[in-house]
């Protein structure tokens, strides 16, 4: 099981890594939400693996648990990378929109000078 | 010793609180803009004049405060004689300067903005002055350098100006830089940053085998701000500031805050050969060149900068003799520099105000039509070149004397001789600005009409006048000062008697010579300009451009080759490197031995297993084609919610799916607008390399999650599974955590998701006002169109489940203290309940009949839990801390209250408000795209239809 889920997080990072080095922004946001998922679950492993030990307390057995704080980071994790997915996702539809192109990297030096002017001039 | 006194550090703060004031009285007029900006400088003066008899008995006054105790930093003042002295010229000269430039400015120069500037600098001068800390004197005489930038640039209009300011303050800031490593040297070796300590241990400073290092650094720094040569070409490029700027800070302030350093470092560094040699040689040549070429200059403040630039290298000369006799003479000086020099500045400002030009070869015969700025002039360029009896005659005198019996290298004519020559050069000058602009006969092509100013012009220069001749006719008036003055920068008992009379002594004849010499050279001035013209000179101004140039140009390769603006270089650096040091600091030590067994792997597991691997499989392989690639990536999120149900992670499954919902919806709203495919267009070599590094950060990565699965290490979990029911009150302990035990953590990221959501708004609605709604209006997207948009079926289907999702919602919400659920998961369920009547029925008609704003409800969000936090204040305790208790209700079962309950509703409604709002704004685009607004539920309704047969039928 434990490689399973190393094996995973492996998998999922190694995709994510590929596709972040894309050069258009939609596989790139697609990357990060593989990183995403591969870091929640990185988090979640940090608690180490349990199988029918949920965190929810037993009044009447004495029944393991397992650790409950990785969950609960995780869980604000998995939410708080959804609204920055969305941030991302929204700055890529505005540039793509705004430059009609969707390209990640900046073309060549004449670009990087003039948009170093529009920032000095805003 | 006196402690009874914060009065100090009110007297260097005042400047500063007053700078916040011209900006504000500007509306209220230009004599209500100098007066309060004159109100703190006098405050300044009185208070300082409190404590002057003090420090005049040869007291030492001192106040401190800790700031950074552990870096050494306080901020501590002291004052004593020298102190005293330049806080009297720092505020003296600067109120007289504000009086001056309230009547020079012209009404298009925002004098508030000036007066701020002004202020600022005069609070970071005193606070160079009053320093007892040498750290907090660096971080003044860095705020010099910064506020003499905003005045030296003050006609931002003018390219000289912007210029000047520039190259003041990268030659003062770079000397800064080099003084800050000197001046921590000097700390390190005495164990202390403050300036008694310091002063108390010259000997030790002295002997110590950094002496060296940190003598040159900090002379770096002073003889930078001081215009000491080689470093003087910034002086007379900042001249392109207006005149009052001028006048202030190359008379008084700025320059001398160089030579201030140099005094107020004398016990502690001079005296050594090293100081004598670097410090009174480089203080020669820069007095002797800077009087060559101030004679050569036609503009009247060329003129007078280079002749400061003399002038600090004649105090530089002195303070570099290392004796007590040269001390004082070198106090002295400062204080009749600064009178002649601030008047003769302000002069050329009333010269150049009232004929519109400052080049002495257009000027002449002012004296009868300006006669009051005449007579000022002449007297302070007397003074200027040591002319009986005005003060500059006193302690040019006591400099010839001094100089007279030193000798340099076993040498005892060099000094002398070129002492001699500077001073041949500053009667020549001197003479020059009097005979050539006042002198001669009337011209009639003056740029402008001139005539004496009015009287607040030259009220400044005229009171300063008054103290020349004072003081040059009756010098033991400032004998008190000089001597407290003088016992502070040599550290012992000095009995200065100032007078003009010392007899025939060698330095009559070298005074005698100059006054000869400097007239056969003004008389012989056309012919010896010709020659100087045509001498190659080296212009500093081309060399320090082309080191700059240089200096940018190696910074733009360095950046244009490390910042390309290939985002994708970046991140494969970025991910090669942690993966190259991760796996360096992996071996560098031992790993402890495994201590768990692995846990079996059921069946539908390693299906699960497999569907995820695969599914990363086909969107790294499939990603040119975008929908499909959403497909693929939503198996994998559902993957994931499966293994978290197997691993005992109840909350984290119920949160994944919902999440992945919502992430789906948003990505295939945002590609309706993007192009539906992805071009390939890296190369094979390329993507070889990237699939390098992704298998190279996957195994990586695997490696170190198997590491730790493996093995067993203590946290803090145990105690919130130990006291989630006594203390918090529920029994889901990942719920209780999140609500309680780690509030603060989840109200923080509450606010995040907040601003998240806004952020997403406001760039939707700034994309909306540019280029980009045009694009999106003139784009024709209807070809992605279904034909039936709003399909019966659907509609049907979404509003029967509204309620029911609602309920299960709420459910989820209700039971979440106990059970899996809880705010967040709530909210997300609810939105997707809210998108599908969206999905179903579209944008318009659903807006139509939603009742409250997204904005407002994930306000309320966050103030709700905000609230329920502070409300624990009530009760005395910490914020978020909760309380519970529980009802009976007959019959129902027990029931249980927790003002954590209060707080998840926070949680929720933040959750509903952002994910809605991140929607709204998405499908907001989609209506300026063109689509047709529909306030029918469906495309098709077969019950408005059958209405519609009926009344045709009735």
């Amino acid at each position: 099981m434990e490689f399973l889920v190393a094996s995973a997080i492996g998998v999922l990072t190694a995709g994510g890594v590929y596709l972040i080095l894309r050069l258009r922004t939609f596989p790139v946001i697609l990357g990060i939400s593989l990183l995403s998922y591969a870091v929640n679950v990185f988090l979640f492993a940090t608690g180490r693996l349990a199988v029918d030990a949920p965190p929810v307390l037993q009044k009447y057995a004495d029944v393991a648990y397992t650790d409950p704080l990785p969950q609960a980071l995780v869980l604000t994790a998995i939410v708080i990378s959804f609204g920055m997915t969305a941030v991302l996702v929204m700055f890529a539809l505005g540039a793509y929109l705004e430059a009609d192109h969707d390209q990640i990297n900046i073309q060549d030096a004449d670009e990087i000078e003039s948009s170093d002017e529009k920032g000095q001039g805003a | 010793m006196t402690n009874s006194t914060s009065l100090l550090a009110i007297i260097a703060i005042l400047p500063f609180l007053g700078a916040l004031v011209p900006g504000l009285m500007i509306r209220a007029g230009r004599n209500a803009c100098a007066s309060f900006a004159a109100i703190p400088t006098v405050l300044a003066l009185i208070l300082l004049g409190t404590l002057a008899p003090a420090v005049l008995q040869g007291e030492v006054i001192q106040t401190s405060y800790e700031w950074l105790p552990s870096l050494g930093l306080s901020v501590s003042f002291f004052l004593d004689g020298l102190g005293l002295l330049f806080a009297l010229m720092i505020l003296g000269v600067g109120l007289l300067i504000i009086l001056y430039a309230r009547f020079y400015l012209s009404a298009d120069d925002p004098m508030g903005q000036f007066y701020t500037y002004l202020l600022l600098f005069q609070g970071a001068m005193l606070g160079i002055v009053l320093s007892d800390n040498i750290l907090l004197l660096l971080v003044f005489w860095e705020l010099t350098s910064l506020s003499s930038f905003l005045l030296i640039g003050y006609w931002k209009h003018l390219p000289e100006g912007r210029q000047g300011a520039r190259m003041a303050l990268t030659v003062t800031g770079a000397g800064g830089l080099a003084m800050i490593a000197g001046m921590l040297i000097i700390g390190n070796i005495v164990g202390s940053y403050n300036l008694t300590d310091i002063l108390a241990a010259g000997d030790v400073i002295k002997a110590s085998e950094w002496y060296m290092p940190a003598l040159i650094l900090i002379l770096i720094g002073a003889f930078t701000k001081s215009a000491q040569f080689p470093f003087h070409f910034w002086l007379p490029h900042a001249m392109a500031a207006p005149t009052p700027v001028s006048a202030y800070l190359h008379s008084a302030t700025m320059v001398k805050a160089g030579v201030f350093l140099m005094a107020r470092m004398w016990p502690a560094l001079a005296g050594t050969e090293a100081w004598f040699y670097i410090v009174a040689t480089t203080g020669l040549v820069t007095m002797v060149i800077g009087a060559l070429i101030a004679l050569f200059k036609d503009d009247l403040k060329a003129l007078l900068a280079f002749s400061t630039v003399s002038h600090l290298g004649l105090l530089t000369m002195l303070l570099g003799f290392g004796t007590k006799a040269a001390a004082i003479a070198a106090v002295f000086h400062i204080i009749n520099h600064l009178t002649f020099k601030a008047a003769l500045f302000m002069t050329a400002g009333i010269v150049d105000h009232e004929t519109h030009t400052r080049d002495i070869k257009r000027l002449g015969g002012l004296a009868k039509l300006m006669p009051i700025t005449a007579t000022i002039a002449t007297i302070t360029a007397l003074s200027m070149a040591g002319m009986i009896p005005l003060n500059g005659f006193l302690s040019k005198e006591m400099m010839l004397e001094e100089a007279a019996h030193t000798s340099w290298m076993h040498n005892p004519w060099i000094v002398p001789v070129l002492a001699t020559l500077g001073a041949c050069l500053s009667v020549a000058y001197s003479l020059r600005f009097i005979v050539h602009v006042f002198g001669g006969k009337v011209r009639d092509d003056y740029p402008s009409h001139p005539h004496d100013p009015p009287f607040g012009l030259y009220a400044s220069p005229a009171l300063l006048t008054v103290l020349v001749v004072l003081i040059g006719t009756m010098p033991f008036l400032a004998e008190p000062i000089v001597t407290a003055a003088a016992n502070a920068v040599t550290g012992a008992d000095t009995h200065p008697h100032l007078k003009i009379w010392h007899g025939v002594t060698p330095a009559l004849y070298m005074s005698l010579t100059a006054f000869g010499v400097g007239g056969v050279l003004l008389a012989m001035h056309g012919s010896l300009e010709r020659v100087w013209n045509a001498l190659p000179r080296p212009e500093a101004k081309v060399i320090f451009d082309w080191i700059m140039d240089r200096c940018v140009a190696l910074a733009k390769s360095i950046t244009a080759s490390v910042h390309n603006g290939a985002i994708s270089r970046y991140l494969a650096i970025f991910v090669s490197a942690t993966v190259v040091l991760g796996y360096l600091a992996f071996t560098s030590g031992p790993i402890a031995p495994a201590t768990r067994d692995m846990l079996p792997v059921p069946l539908p597991i390693a299906v699960g297993w497999i569907i995820l691997v695969a599914a990363v499989g086909l969107v790294v392989t499939n990603h040119h084609k975008r929908f499909l690639s959403l497909v693929f990536i939503s198996m994998i999120g559902l993957a994931i919610a499966g293994g978290f149900v197997y691993l005992s992670a109840p909350d984290l499954a119920l949160t994944q799916i919902s999440v992945e919902t919502v992430t789906v919806m948003l990505l295939l709203l945002a590609l309706h607008f993007m192009p539906k495919s992805t071009p390939r267009e890296s190369s094979n070599a390329l993507r070889v390399r990237d699939a390098g590094i992704a298998i190279a950060a996957g195994v990586a990565v695997a490696a170190l999650a198997m590491a730790f699965l493996l093995r067993d290490f203590d946290s803090i979990s145990a105690y919130h599974l130990a006291n989630s029911y006594q203390g918090g009150g529920g029994t889901n302990v990942v719920n209780v955590i999140l609500v309680d035990f780690r509030g603060y953590d989840t109200y923080g990221e509450i606010i995040v998701l907040g601003i998240a959501g806004l952020t997403i708004y406001a760039l939707m609605d700034a994309l909306l006002r540019g280029p980009a709604a045009k694009r999106l209006r003139e784009t024709d997207y209807s070809q992605d169109r279904s034909r039936d948009r709003h399909p019966m079926m659907m509609v049907v289907a979404t509003r029967a489940m509204l309620p029911i999702a609602i309920l299960v919602g709420v459910y989820i919400f209700l039971r979440g203290h106990n059970q899996p659920g809880g705010g967040f998961i709530a909210g997300l369920v609810i939105s997707i309940a809210l998108l599908m009547q969206y999905m179903a029925s579209g944008f318009a008609w659903t807006q139509l009949r939603q009742r409250i704003e997204y904005h407002s409800l994930l306000g309320w969000g966050v103030v709700i839990a905000g609230l329920t936090g502070a409300g624990a204040w009530i009760a005395g305790k910490p914020f978020l801390t909760s309380a519970f208790g529980y009802l009976h209700f007959p019959p129902i079962e027990e029931f249980e209250w927790a003002t954590a309950i209060a707080f998840d509703l926070g949680v929720f409604l933040a959750v509903l408000g952002a994910v809605m709002l991140m929607l709204y704004s998405l499908s907001r685009i989609a209506r300026y795209a063109g689509e047709t607004i529909n306030i029918d539920p469906m495309d098709h309704d077969p019950s408005a239809a059958a209405e519609k047969t009926e009344a045709e039928a009735n």
